[in-house]
């Protein structure tokens, strides 16, 4: 089954919010993961490996590094998904 | 034909550990390069890291905390008849370091040999090392992870200068009538060769984190879990999770996934840093001699890195 974006980001808030520690309520499209959220690029591929486990969606190393927003994120898994 | 006729089961008998003096700390890294304190501890979670000093050899510390191992151990060196040191920070290529080390402990012509399973080293040569006593071919093994990173580290790669450190560990395995080294459960992924490695003796150590990061907090839990499993020993029963100390988030994310919540987590990286080969013994003896750990308490230890290898076990406290 097929995720809508707003599933994907309320998903994906869920996880920042536990890796990170990050209020879900924080993790909107427009945030930058580094510079607003504060999140450093190891905790990146730990939010990576649980959207994978959540999502089916697989996001490698040289593919994380270009997704700086939170909305670059969902829609790469949206994306995905779609072409799965 | 015959053939050897071994113990019924193997057991660490005794540990032992050595540190360089010399500390060094986030701080006085940050005078040197650019860094801090809260990167580092952030990042790799280590607060301070001991380096040895330039007249300091992996012989010398292996020596070290072989020697307290055996001390431990109340084994005199007559009674050891095969020394493994695992290591990959060596000096020399040959000879190796296993029978220097032998000989300045007194243990005259035993069989020697160096591992080298990076990181993982350690558990390798333990399990060969109780197969060993199992199978005949020795009484009573000295096994040692001795390592000296800093002789290998671009001391200007803030990536890689910050993790590494020096340091020794040590177990003496012997005889036992019950189990107390559970099956080893180890592999490796040499499609992933690149991730971590000293390419040539012109070389520095280089490391690729953040994929090794990602192999090490997807792909370790289950060898854990089978570690446990073979073993016949529930996480919910372990005393301690001694894993390799690569990265305080490392140890945490496979902790967390381990799903032991009783158990000590060792965090010794803390003020050793990642000492590779040497991490687990000398996470180990720290923490029995700081009594956080009883005789006959069941620890699960595992190593894993450059290789990519891994091996992990249950051992049972001596």
């Amino acid at each position: 089954m097929a995720y809508t974006e707003q599933q994907i980001l309320e998903g994906l808030g869920e996880i920042v919010d536990e890796i990170a520690g990050v209020p879900a309520a924080e993790v909107t499209p427009d945030k930058s993961f580094v510079d607003d959220l504060d999140i450093d690029s190891l905790s990146m591929v730990e939010i990576a490996v649980a959207a994978q486990d959540r999502f089916g969606v697989e996001i490698p190393d040289d593919q994380l590094k270009d997704l700086k927003t939170v909305n670059d994120v969902t829609n790469y898994i949206a994306k995905q998904e779609a072409s799965a | 034909m015959r053939t050897n006729t071994g113990a019924p089961g193997a057991r660490v008998l005794g540990l032992g550990e050595y540190q360089p003096s010399n500390v060094v700390t986030n701080d006085d890294l940050a005078r040197r390069i650019d860094t801090s304190d809260e990167w580092i501890r952030s990042r790799v979670g280590i607060r301070e890291r001991r380096i040895a000093g330039a007249d300091e050899s992996v012989v010398d510390m292996a020596v070290a905390a072989g020697g307290k191992a055996l001390a431990a151990s109340g084994l005199s060196a007559a009674d050891v008849d095969l020394v493994i040191v695992a290591t990959c920070t060596q000096e020399t290529q040959i000879p190796n370091a296993s029978a220097r080390v032998a000989d300045r402990l007194g243990i005259t012509a035993p069989g020697a040999y160096d591992v080298n399973a990076a990181c993982a080293g350690f558990c390798y040569a333990l399990s060969a090392a109780g197969d060993a006593v199992r199978a005949g071919s020795a009484r009573n093994v000295l096994v040692i992870g001795a390592e000296k990173l800093s002789s290998w580290v671009d001391w200007t790669d803030r990536t890689t200068c910050v993790i590494f450190a020096d340091g020794a560990g040590a177990a003496v395995v012997g005889p036992s009538d019950e189990p107390g080294i559970g099956p080893v459960v180890w592999g490796s992924a040499g499609d992933r060769a690149e991730l971590i490695g000293i390419a040539d003796r012109n070389s520095f150590m280089a490391q690729d984190g953040q994929p090794v990061f990602r192999w090490a907090t997807t792909a370790l839990h289950p060898v854990a879990l089978e570690a446990c499993e073979r073993a016949g020993v529930k996480p919910t029963e372990l005393a301690a999770f001694v894993p390799h100390q690569a990265n305080l988030r490392i140890v945490e994310a496979i902790a967390r996934k381990l799903g032991a919540p009783q158990a000590l987590i060792a965090r010794d990286i803390e003020t050793a840093g990642n000492t590779s080969a040497a991490s687990i013994p000398l996470a180990l003896a720290r923490m029995v001699g700081r009594g956080e750990l009883a005789s006959g308490d069941t620890v699960l230890i595992l190593g894993f890195g450059a290789g990519m290898t891994y091996a992990g076990q249950v051992i049972e406290v001596p």
